[in-house]
């Protein structure tokens, strides 16, 4: 087992997942609720990572983090380094890949939502943000958990994009699945295979876990 | 109190114009019609919950809407309380915190003494601590008017509050909800389409149609006197009068209505008022004195008015009060029945039907 490659990958996870819980939650109460004609094509780019291809995603990621572009640029004069074959540059690209994880679990718990519930909340004095934490968030625990454990198991299974972004750094990049390419370019089956088999266990109870919690009503896969 | 003129249209075409003008004091007003109507369509532009199209909400001199001026005050704003439908009470809260869900800016000890009193008031006491899934219908209402009456609410919209619960813990909730509103002296508006509901728990009432109101009138006014056919076929009772107990046995009740005096199986209760139903078919005329017959009810009067009705004929007879009864063109003709001529109104005790009137 190679830990380095561990605690990169549980870092970047944790980072992601949490950034993705902050910003999926009022990207998916718009998607959810809003009724603005156009709104299906916000949904199309928030489901885009579902099929773009990684690599494709990661070398637009790349570029717009270039020191040639504006972003890139900013950034660089700010702390001094570019984004590209950092941790940092890992987790803007994790989080624009797992948005949709991230964001889906949690719109379908609040479309299961009774609307009159929120309306009772109103009709009782409370305001539209007190109504989206005492009645909303609540009722939609569920999706909140599904949708935080997904989008870290999500980036955990990340590859593509790691690769074009991160490069394959160790300790700084390397993350597991990139190991475990490394171990099969290295011919080291052995290593590989015990490697694989822990994120395949990891990847099994993940899921379990998030079925258990969701009812069938608001599953999305 | 109330002065509402409403209009909304809906995207689907659909549209709803009412006028609305609720008294100063704690009256009940009653929305009744079939569903689709446009009663809840009101209720929810006088709560705030839909724009009006046109027109304008003024309560107790303050302007909740007006569509001319592009105003229109938040629900959170208006004093109101609402009962949905189904009550939503709010799965994720045990019934103590539904009932203090809208009180949650007051001081903790204010917040749990105010809960206690409404609680007390509804005599749910005992359920605090339960969740909604574990409560009967019925007890669902009563923590659902706990939160909303915990507020202290200027006016009371009641959406069907009855129409989730069944037969039996139907009218038994509905006689509490009676005398709730009697002691509570909060104006409110309620919609149902149940006839019964509305003779019980309104003082003034609006028939709606297709998003207009046909008639408006109280309730016992309006029943009795039906203007239009859907109100009278919703009702289905010719005759609806008030009477007053006179006597209780075991298996009859004698009632006062009008000047005359009749007797009624039906017994609902101990209540010393009720509302009298007796369909106009189950009411027989016989000319001459009637003989030994098993119909306990024999009221002597003299005919008023001959009108027809599809294919049977409306007989007015005045035997102390006005009732009706439906008959044959042929009998009329065989009985020579016309204005003044004196018959007796027969019925069996247990055509009469009593709901319970809460005075």
């Amino acid at each position: 087992m190679n830990w380095e490659a561990i605690i990169t990958t549980l870092k970047l996870a944790t980072a992601t997942a949490t950034i993705l819980a902050v910003i999926g939650l009022p990207i998916s109460y718009w998607v959810a609720f809003s009724k603005l004609r156009w709104k299906f094509l916000v949904e199309a780019v928030v489901a885009l990572p579902l099929v773009l291809p990684p690599t494709v995603l990661g070398f637009y990621v790349l570029v717009a983090m270039g020191p040639r572009s504006p972003f890139g640029h900013w950034y660089e004069s700010l702390t001094g380094h570019g984004l590209p074959f950092t941790l940092e540059g890992l987790v803007i690209a994790s989080t624009l890949y797992s948005l949709p994880f991230a964001v889906q679990p949690v719109a379908a718990a609040f479309r299961s939502i009774d609307r009159r519930m929120v309306e009772a909340s109103w009709t009782l004095g409370v305001s539209s943000w007190g109504t989206f934490f005492r009645v909303i968030v609540p009722q939609a625990k569920a999706g909140l958990v599904a949708g935080f454990v997904l989008s870290f198991a999500h980036t955990v299974g990340e590859f593509g994009v790691v690769l074009m972004v991160g490069g394959n750094i160790p300790g700084v990049t390397r993350t597991i699945s990139i190991h475990v390419y490394d171990e099969v370019q290295s011919m080291d089956y052995a290593s590989a295979g015990m490697t694989s088999l822990a994120l395949l266990v990891f990847s099994f109870l993940i899921l379990s876990l998030v079925y258990s919690l969701t009812p069938r009503r608001d599953r999305i896969f | 109190m109330l002065n509402a003129e409403i209009a909304k249209t809906f995207k689907s075409g659909v549209q709803v114009r009412a006028s609305l003008h609720l008294p100063p004091g704690p009256s009940v007003t009653v929305l009744f019609g079939a569903s689709g109507a446009g009663k809840t369509t009101l209720l929810r532009c006088i709560a705030g919950l839909e724009q009006l199209t046109a027109g304008k909400i003024v309560f107790s001199g303050d302007v909740w809407a007006d569509a001319s001026k592009r105003r229109h005050i938040p629900t959170q704003k208006r004093p109101i309380g609402y009962l949905f439908q189904d009550y939503a009470l709010f799965p994720h809260l045990n019934v103590r915190d539904n009932i203090g869900f809208g009180i949650h800016h007051l001081a903790p000890g204010v917040r749990s003494e105010r809960i206690r009193t409404t609680a007390a008031t509804l005599q749910i006491e005992d359920l605090l601590e339960r969740q909604p899934d574990e409560l009967s219908g019925g007890q669902q209402q009563r923590v659902a008017l706990a939160r909303v009456l915990v507020r202290e609410p200027g006016l009371l919209l009641l959406d069907e509050p009855l129409s989730a619960l069944d037969g039996v813990a139907r009218g038994h909730v509905r006689s509490e909800l009676a005398r709730l509103l009697r002691r509570l002296q909060i104006p409110a508006i309620i919609v149902t389409h149940d006839w019964v509901d509305a003779l019980t728990l309104g003082d003034r009432l609006h028939v709606m149609s297709r998003g207009v109101v046909l008639q408006e009138g109280s309730p016992q006014e309006v029943f009795a006197k039906p203007q239009y056919a859907e109100v009278a076929s919703a009702v289905g009772m010719e005759n609806l009068v008030v009477g007053h107990v006179l006597e209780r046995t075991a298996d009859v009740l004698k009632l006062r209505v009008g000047t005359a005096e009749l007797y009624a199986a039906d017994q609902q209760g101990d209540h010393t008022d009720y509302f009298v139903c007796i369909r106009g078919e189950n009411v027989t005329l016989e000319t001459g004195r009637a003989g030994q017959s098993s119909a306990r009810n024999n009221l002597r009067g003299r005919v008023k008015e001959i009108s027809p009705t599809g294919s049977l004929v409306k007989v007015i007879v005045d035997v102390g009060f006005e009732i009706v009864a439906l008959v044959t063109h042929q009998a009329v003709t065989d009985m020579q029945l016309f204005p003044g001529v004196e018959v007796f109104a027969v019925f069996k005790a247990s055509a009469v039907h009593l709901i319970p009137r809460t005075v």
